[in-house]
């Protein structure tokens, strides 16, 4: 990434779009607080994140930021139940507050009775689904998603960009990187990066 | 949710990979725990054996020479008995047996024999100064080893020719030695006259091939009495232990005693050292071993894992978990694997020893609680030890390497 210079606003849905290796995934990392950018600073709510402590920028993770993977990225040996407690724990929660929490989030996913069932026992949408109630657990205010309907079929990546569309209209940032332009269109503004350098897409015109 | 259900769940998830680093550490602990519970024993029995050969000090004086071990005190140089007092009341770790000798070449039936005077136990029992320092009722050390269940127990005037000292002896009794006993056709309760005061024989000595087989012994002042000689001896016979020995025993006597010379029996002294020393080298070539191996397999094998964990590492980075937690994870796994190894190892080792020892060592071997602490201790730091380096690496992972692998 070249010199990009970014502000979104809460309650904003972006979508950035790009090639593959333009540094989508690259920029989410840095914004999310898990890259250290070799110049150049990362605000959220006017808080530098790297002039921080590694474990306060996990804190600001913990508390601010919940990431959406393509892959998912469960924990294969914890149940569907299990790797929504995660957040929880790391956040302090106490076990019987996690599995509470837990269970109300899967039952809102529509993964009620698949409580105990490990990611191998899950279609990939309904993997997704527990990835997004994850991604809750802890309330964030930002919401970074790579590629979060990568790996679905047409109807399941619809539903994933419905339950993002939800969380947006409830007040949550949504940042979500994609190289499809259909899925990106849901976003209220997209940015393209091209050559390590964001530009913005008037979001009529594009297709 | 807590830092053991992911550590445990993990463990159970991916057991089969966990079993060979479990393996290398359990049997190198086993072995360790066999090996020092078997030389433990293995040292008992090797002290048991050298105390059997009765003192390995002598006090002697100065111009004295040592030319045979059993007739030391057969010379004409004397010392002060004082100095048995001396002894007695010094304080010094490690005199086990105290036993000094005078004496002197004697007719008896127109045969010549040796007649020795010895200081019975009694006699310092009932020395008040010599009461406080306890030489013969402080616990048995290393070369007194206590009497191993089922032994037989030597009747108690015979232990003189093993132990060097016997509990009583009346100033009117007299031990015999085997040789004069036959040539003077000598039995046990008959009386005799020595320089024309007469003794009765309590026991006749069993034989033991050396100079003693031609001795009459008798209470030492009897003997200073009957030679007219006063309160002198011609040697003290020291039981020491062996471990003070090799600390310096030697010097803080000669210091003790500046007039006499203080002299080991080297052989005897020697062997124990060499035997205790090669034991504990074995065992330091094996803990070296199990070190290596254990350890080596440990790393290899958390190496592997943080690898293969790469991309649930960055997950749970992605979700808030710091860096020192993530470390956690890898420690607290080691350390489940130290203690269930050093556990199992304890285990198996102590059966493996009681059954061996027998075999190995001639031998009979008993678990030993105490080597528990020791193997989960060793076990436990060789595996943290062995972790620690690949810990920090996931903590420091590359969140673009593993989020980004699809």
């Amino acid at each position: 990434m070249d010199n990009v210079t970014l502000t979104v606003g809460s309650g904003e849905f972006v979508s950035v779009v790009g090639p593959s290796g333009s540094g989508k995934s690259t920029l989410l990392l840095v914004l999310g607080g898990m890259l250290t950018p070799e110049s150049g600073e990362v605000e959220i709510g006017g808080e530098s994140l790297y002039a921080m402590s590694p474990s306060n920028r996990a804190r600001v993770r913990r508390e601010k930021v919940g990431f959406v993977f393509q892959t998912f990225n469960l924990v294969p040996y914890l149940t569907a139940l299990a790797n929504v407690q995660v957040p929880l724990y790391l956040r302090g929660k106490e076990p019987a507050e996690q599995i509470a929490r837990a269970t109300e989030l899967l039952e809102q996913v529509g993964l009620g009775d698949r409580l105990d069932h490990k990611p191998s026992e899950l279609s990939v949408g309904q993997q997704q689904r527990v990835a997004l109630a994850r991604m809750m657990a802890n309330d964030p205010q930002i919401i970074l998603a790579d590629e979060p309907t990568g790996n679905l079929d047409p109807a399941t990546g619809d539903q994933i960009l419905g339950f993002l569309e939800t969380l947006n209209r409830a007040g949550k940032l949504v940042l979500m990187v994609t190289h499809d332009m259909r899925a990106a269109s849901r976003a209220g503004r997209i940015l393209k990066l091209k050559d390590g350098r964001v530009e913005e897409l008037n979001v009529a015109d594009d297709s | 949710m807590k830092l053991h259900t992911l550590v445990f769940r993990e463990i159970f998830e991916r057991k089969s990979q966990l079993l060979t680093s479990f393996l290398a550490i359990l049997l190198g602990i086993t072995v360790i725990v066999s090996i020092k519970n078997i030389s433990f024993y293995s040292e008992k029995a090797v002290a048991r054996e050298l105390d059997a050969l009765g003192a390995n000090i002598l006090v002697l004086p100065k111009s004295a020479t040592l030319q045979n071990y059993y007739s030391a005190d057969m010379q004409d140089e004397e010392l002060p008995e004082e100095y048995v007092t001396i002894l007695a009341t010094s304080g010094l770790e490690g005199l086990d047996n105290i036993s000094p000798k005078l004496s002197a070449a004697v007719s008896v039936r127109g045969t010549t024999c040796t007649l020795t005077g010895i200081l019975p136990k009694q006699e310092f029992q009932s020395k008040a100064a010599w009461e406080g320092a306890g030489i013969f009722s402080r616990p048995a050390g290393c070369g007194v080893v206590a009497q191993m269940p089922g032994a037989d127990n030597t009747p108690a005037r015979e232990t003189l020719v093993r132990k060097r000292v016997i509990d009583t002896l009346q100033p009117d009794e007299a031990l015999v030695g085997s040789e004069v006993a036959a040539s003077l056709s000598l039995k046990e309760n008959e009386s005799f006259d020595i320089l024309g005061r007469p003794f009765r024989v309590t026991a006749l000595l069993p034989q033991t091939g050396t100079v003693d087989d031609s001795r009459i012994f008798a209470h030492l002042h009897s003997v200073q009495e009957l030679l007219g000689k006063g309160p002198v001896i011609n040697a003290v016979e020291i039981v020491g232990c062996c471990q003070e020995i090799s600390r310096g025993l030697v010097a803080k006597l000669n210091q003790a005693l500046p007039d006499a010379k203080v002299v080991t029996v080297a052989q005897v002294v020697d062997t124990q050292i060499k035997t205790n020393s090669m034991m504990a080298g074995l065992s330091l070539v094996f803990l070296s071993i199990i070190v290596l191996v254990g350890g080596a397999s440990i790393a290899n094998y958390m190496y592997a894992n943080v690898y293969e964990r790469r991309r649930e590492i960055g997950t749970l980075l992605a979700l808030g978990a710091s860096p020192s937690l993530v470390v956690m994870m890898f420690l607290f796994k080691a350390l489940l694997l130290g203690i269930v190894g050093g556990i199992g190892g304890f285990l198996l080792g102590t059966v493996l020893a009681a059954a061996l020892g027998p075999r190995i060592a001639n031998v009979p071997v008993f678990p030993m609680p105490m080597l528990l602490l020791w193997a989960v201790l060793i076990s436990a730091a060789i595996s943290l030890v062995a972790s620690l380096l690949p810990a920090r690496n996931a903590s420091r992972l590359d969140p673009c390497a593993t989020l980004q692998e699809g």
